[in-house]
Parts: C-alpha cells; structure tokens; sequence
C-alpha cells in the first residue's frame, strides 16, 4: 500500500517538475522515503495542528528539495494538487525554494544551506525553554555539510542537550566529489550527538531511528540514500542534479513507476 | 549606552517572558546577575555569529523574542546573510543590538570599526533601524519597538548626547526652525551638530529612525538647502528620501564618515577630528552651506 502511495508522489514530483520546468528532481527522489514516513508515522503535525505549540516541527534545511516536499505536503492535504502542479509557476505559492509565508506548513524558508539546520536549533532550544515536550525534525543535505554553520550547530546541539531534535542527513554521496565528509559518524559523536546510520529508504529503520534518542543528546540519523531513488536513468546521475523530464522522459519515467 | 542596555534589558527579561537574550561571547560580566537569576533565557551563546542568528530565527518563530548582542561588524557583516534570508526575508521579531558604531573600538584598527552597518543593512527590504543618541533614548524606543514583530537594528554607541529628547520610534524631531539650511542630524552626532551651530540662523531636525525613515517630517524642507550628518557612512537617509520621492533636485550635502579604512589608532575623539565629524569642522561645512548660492 505504502509503496503505491510513495510512487504517486514521485509522479507528481515528476509532473509538477515538468509542467513547471523546474525543480531538483534528483534530490527530491532521495528524500521521499524519509519525507512520507515522517509525515505517516512518526511526527505529531497535520493540517489540523499547525498552529498548536505542542506540535512537531519539520524544516527541510536542503531547500533545493522542495518538491519532495511540497508533494508531501499536497498528499497531507496542507495544499492542493492545483497548487502543487502549479509549482513554480508566476503566481504560485510554490517557488524553487519554499516560502514560509506563502505555503502551509513550510516552518523555515530555506534556500541558501546551512540556515535550516541553525534554526532548527532555535526552535528545538524554544520548546525546552517553553517546556514544551515536542520533537523537531531537520532535513540537511551531504552537501550542506560543507557549510561552517552545520558544524557550529552540531556544537550548539550538543551544548544545550538538545534531546529533541532529529537532524536526518540525506547522504547521498553527491557532494564526494566536492569535499568528502567520511568518517561523518566518527565525526558527528565526537560532536556530542547520538548517531546512527540507516537505510533512508527503509522505512522500518526510519520508524526505528526517529523514535529512540538518549537523554540529553540530539540526535543525528546519518540516511544512507540514493540521488534519483526510483528512476534508473536519474539514480546518482549528475546530468540530473538540476533538469526536468521531457514530454517523453516523464510518460517513461511514469512508467517506471507504476 | 551599554549600561543602559543591561537595565533595559534586565528589566524586561523580568516581566516579560517571552523574552530571550542571546551573547555573542562580549562584555558577559556585565550581564552576570542575569545570566544567574534567568539561565533559562539568557545565554552567551558563543562566538559563532551566523548561526546564532538562524538560532534566534528560530526562536522567534516559536514566538519568542530574541535579542542578539555583539560587537557591530561581527553581527552585521559576519551575519548578513542570516540577517537578510532568516530573519527579514521570514519577516521574524528578533532584535539585534550592535555594540561599537563606526569606530568605538579606534585602536583595536579596522576589523573592529563598522562605519557600513547602517548603508548594509538599509538594503534589506523589511529591517527596522534605529540609532540612538542617548541612553535614555535607547530605552525609550526600545520599550516602544521590541515586540514589534519585525526584525529591528539597535546601534549603540560609547558615545551620547549630553541631552535626551522625547523620541517616538519612526519619527523625527524638529529642535529648531529658522534659515536657509536644514541640517538632519543622526542619533550621537547630534551634540556635534549643535555645539558647532549654536550662534548659527539653521534648522536642525534629529532623527534616531533611519528605516523607516520620516519622510514627511522634512517635506517642508525640501526647497531648502538640506545637510545630513550621519555618523556612519554617508548616504542611507539619502538613499531613503531619494526611494521615497523616486528622484531628487533638491540641494543635498551629507558629512559622515568617509568610505576609506581608518587606518589610524587612538580614540573616537581622534578619529572623528580626523574625518571631520567633530564640531569644529562641521561648524566649517555649515558656514559654507550657509554661504552657498
């Protein structure tokens, strides 16, 4: 059932990317295992709670991933298929980039890296301020993971036992070309953070990692994914970090996945 | 004024819990009792400005109100990405509070001196900056604005006006009203301004709101001949009253500190002699702007 439910998001990430003409497509796919289980089953936040203090917070720190998440969003009835298949459009709520004051649900508007992650910080610091018992999720890229603000907020996250925050790394492995981040791990405890690495598109060891935290640490979920997830021709191809599917590629990549 | 804000603050922190005070790791001694008596809300954060101002984004989106505090170029320049994409760009409530102005710090050279804050942040859509000219005046409008829900620049500096005025948060005030010329003086440089035109036929308007600037304070003025003295780099009310009016004929001079490294030591009272922001060589450009044809 699950697995009908992921291929109709990848195909309105296709579409939408296609009508629009835009979009990071490939990184979108890498994400959406993590996304829809997030939404499913882990996280405390629905239309009908997204404005109560109490409730979990989701910040996709990755931004250039927005249509994986927009279509979350439009499958959890935060915006419409209209909206969503608008993406991109002049007068869509839907740009490249999410804006947090034009979209449902969208807590941060992201774009530049490194700043979701910092003020996911902010928010997991406000909720033990506020003494509120919520847990906040971030999404950060491998990528991202170049930037001098990820590393001071893995130092911020440590500092202030930040127990209630869940930064999930979409290591996909395309920034190794760029500047490689192994042992990330080793790393993220020498940090101060509880670490563990996952299949990011096994959503059991999604469920498992995102539902146990030791006290006191923030938690980081190293997501070993794919660039591409589910289409062949996309799977950790370069050419596809920032292209859009043709007429022809997006019937056969519909194809693919039905 | 860095006393001040330690009261202002202290006081607030009390009764307002919604408030957040977040250090960058710089005069922490003085907000000791603070640190003690709210640990919750107060922090000294570190000295990782970038990602203390995403922090306080989110914060505020939390509907908390953060006020971030270090030396000027560090927030300002270090930061301004943060300052421009977390919080005027998500339209966020976080107050930012500058310690040093242009050049406070004269002898620790041109890493610590920011004479751009005002010019920089001036191209941000959505930021609120104030600048004060004396202590009393940093509270007042500090109490006024805080929790505006809108993100707002405090620029402190060492040092003051040896008078406050009734200052209201988006407002000039006319002192005086007579002549040709019309000076526009700038939060601390106002005492300079009057010292050097005392015995002299000028209006004098003091503003402490640069953004959103007052624009119908000086409509009035504008077939005068128009001074602005800015204690920073030239050019932000300007700049202002030019979007306003989408063009300018009028008869503008500006005096501010010159766009150069001040690569000299010393102190404040030195450099401004130097540059010619002290009285005596403003007393020069008002003469000639009185003089002028």
């Amino acid at each position: 059932m699950n697995i009908l439910k992921i291929n109709n998001i990848k195909k309105n990430i296709l579409k939408a990317s296609h009508y629009g003409k835009e979009g990071h497509v490939a990184s979108s796919l890498s994400i959406v295992d993590i996304l829809f289980v997030l939404y499913d089953n882990v996280m405390n936040l629905s239309v009908d709670n997204i404005n109560s203090d109490n409730r979990d917070y989701f910040i996709l720190s990755k931004g250039h991933a927005s249509l994986a998440h927009a279509a979350i969003l439009e499958a959890n009835k935060f915006i419409t298929e209209n909206e969503l298949m608008s993406y991109c459009s002049h007068e869509s709520i839907l740009g490249g980039h999410l804006d947090k004051r034009k979209v449902p649900g969208v807590e941060a508007s992201a774009g530049s890296l490194g700043h979701g992650i910092a003020i996911s910080i902010g928010v997991a610091l406000a909720s033990k301020i506020k003494k509120i018992q919520n847990r906040i999720f971030v999404i950060v890229g491998d990528g991202e993971c170049n930037e001098g603000t990820f590393w001071e907020s893995m130092l911020l996250g440590a500092n202030h036992n930040l127990d209630n925050l869940y930064c999930i790394i979409d290591y996909n492995r395309s920034n190794d070309r760029a500047l490689k981040l192994d042992p990330l791990g080793e790393k993220l405890t020498a940090f101060g953070w509880n670490v563990e690495v996952i299949d990011g598109h096994s959503h059991a060891e999604i469920i498992r990692s995102t539902n146990n935290n030791l006290p006191g640490k923030p938690k980081a979920i190293i997501a070993n994914t794919v660039k591409g997830c589910g289409i062949k021709e996309m799977e950790n191809n370069p050419a596809w970090h920032h292209r859009t599917p043709s007429k022809e590629e997006l019937k056969e990549m519909i194809k693919e996945l039905s | 004024m860095r006393g001040q804000f330690v009261k202002t603050v202290s006081k607030l922190i009390q009764n307002d819990e919604r408030v957040v005070l977040l250090l960058g790791d710089i005069g922490v001694y003085g907000f000791r009792d603070m640190l003690t008596n709210y640990p919750q809300r107060t922090y000294n954060i570190g000295i990782l400005e970038q990602s203390t101002i995403s922090l306080s984004a989110g914060l505020a989106i939390s509907n908390l109100i953060p006020i971030v505090q270090t030396i000027a170029p560090f927030i300002v320049e270090r930061a301004l990405e943060q300052i421009k994409v977390d919080l005027c760009y998500q339209g966020l409530g976080v107050n930012l509070v500058s310690i040093g102005a242009s050049y406070d710090y004269a002898a620790l050279g041109c890493t610590h001196h920011c004479p751009g804050d005002i010019s920089t942040l001036n191209e941000i859509p959505a930021i609120e900056i104030i600048v004060p000219g004396h202590p009393d005046e940093f509270d007042e409008l500090f109490n006024q604005n805080y929790d505006n829900n809108k993100p707002t620049y405090f620029r402190l500096s060492e040092s003051n006006n040896n008078n406050s005025h009734a200052v209201t948060f988006g407002k000039n005030i006319i002192l005086q009203e007579k002549g040709e010329v019309v000076i526009i003086a700038v939060g601390p440089v106002l005492q300079a301004v009057l010292d050097a035109s005392c015995d002299l036929n000028v209006t004098i308007i003091y503003c402490t709101t640069i953004k959103p600037f007052d624009f119908n304070s000086i409509k009035k003025f504008l077939n005068k001949k128009i001074l602005i003295v800015e204690p920073y780099y030239s050019g932000p009310i300007l700049t202002n009253i030019h979007r306003e009016l989408g063009s300018i004929n009028g008869n503008f001079s500006m005096i501010g500190v010159p766009n150069n490294f001040i690569n000299k030591y010393g102190n404040k009272d030195d450099i401004d002699k130097m540059i010619g922001l002290d009285s005596e060589s403003i007393k020069i450009r008002v003469l000639e702007k009185i003089n002028e044809k």
